[in-house]
């Protein structure tokens, strides 16, 4: 292996370490915030945010998507739009049961 | 027979034909999960005001915030694996790789302790909706935990043999099955706030 791939392989592993740190503290801030005493919309928009921010980097770092070729990137893209389908179906049963009565 | 496209890239993808596929299947695995997700909104929006909370009250924060710091530590061991062997340290791949089925295991452990608990209760899937939905939300995080490590111990052991014939190939079926195992962990960052904060 050439010295200069080496090296980037060395750079990696210096931000595979930050990221730890950051997914390590964002844990302990999203238990922290749910002891507080926030509105039920408040605290699921909190920890979804939180939960959001330590999915990107996982996915971006570790799954190296950050530098990841264009077809996986819209393959995913497509997965997360019907994945948003799937959770706004429920919510269609919620507004339809307001009616029935 | 050879496997095409193990090392060099595809030209038409631009990618290994291992990777494009596993990221097809993890495609699948969000839609899997995704389903079960759409059915605990389903759920907690059908279940009296207040009701999910109260019920989610019965779950051991302190042990599922271990566990989440556990998994979130085998990402890192499982990606350093990979890196060793991309520095040509053997000895470093079988190091981290031992520690990310030790996380593995004691995440199995961890939550073997939570379910008895529940069991010991009188807690269970038929108990009200939000534990059908938790249960089943994590028993099948489990399975996929016990999967990896089906393939992660493979790696470790005999397949790992593969090292000294062809080095590149080995180095990105690692890579495959960390993504397999990112995406768990991935999983279980979502399931942690949605089931025990929420």
């Amino acid at each position: 292996m050439s010295e200069h791939s080496m090296n980037d392989i060395k750079s990696h592993v210096k931000v595979y370490m930050i990221v730890f740190a950051v997914l390590a503290v964002l844990t302990m801030v999203t238990v922290a915030a749910s002891y507080l005493n926030l509105s039920t919309g408040e605290a699921i928009f909190l920890a979804l945010t939180i939960a959001s921010i330590k999915g990107s980097l996982v996915a971006s770092y570790f799954m190296h998507l950050i530098s990841e070729k264009a077809l996986i990137t819209w393959i995913l893209m497509l997965t997360l739009a019907f994945f948003f389908v799937l959770m706004f179906i429920p919510t269609i049963s919620f507004f339809d049961w307001v009616n029935i009565s | 027979m050879e496997i095409p496209y193990t090392i060099e890239e595809r030209p038409d993808t631009g990618l290994i034909n291992s990777k494009l596929g596993i990221w097809l299947f993890l495609a699948s695995e969000v839609m899997l999960f995704g389903g079960l997700f759409s059915a605990y909104v389903f759920l907690r929006l059908g279940a009296p005001a207040g009701a999910f909370h109260e019920w989610g009250q019965e779950l051991n924060i302190p042990l599922a915030t271990l566990n989440t710091l556990i998994l979130i530590s085998s990402s890192v061991t499982m990606v350093m694996s990979w890196a060793s062997l991309k520095m040509n340290d053997f000895k470093k791949y079988k190091l981290y790789m031992g520690l990310t089925l030790l996380c593995a295991l004691g995440f199995l452990v961890i939550k073997y302790f939570e379910y008895t608990a529940k069991f010991h209760h009188g807690i269970f899937p038929g108990t009200n909706t939000f534990m059908s939905i938790y249960f089943t939300l994590t028993g099948l995080h489990g399975l996929h935990i016990i999967g990896g490590m089906i393939v992660n111990g493979y790696f470790l052991g005999s397949g790992s043999k593969m090292w000294t014939t062809e080095p590149e190939h080995f180095t990105n079926r690692i890579e495959i099955a960390g993504l397999y195992w990112h995406f768990v962990d991935l999983v279980w960052i979502f399931l942690f706030p949605v089931l025990y904060l929420l």
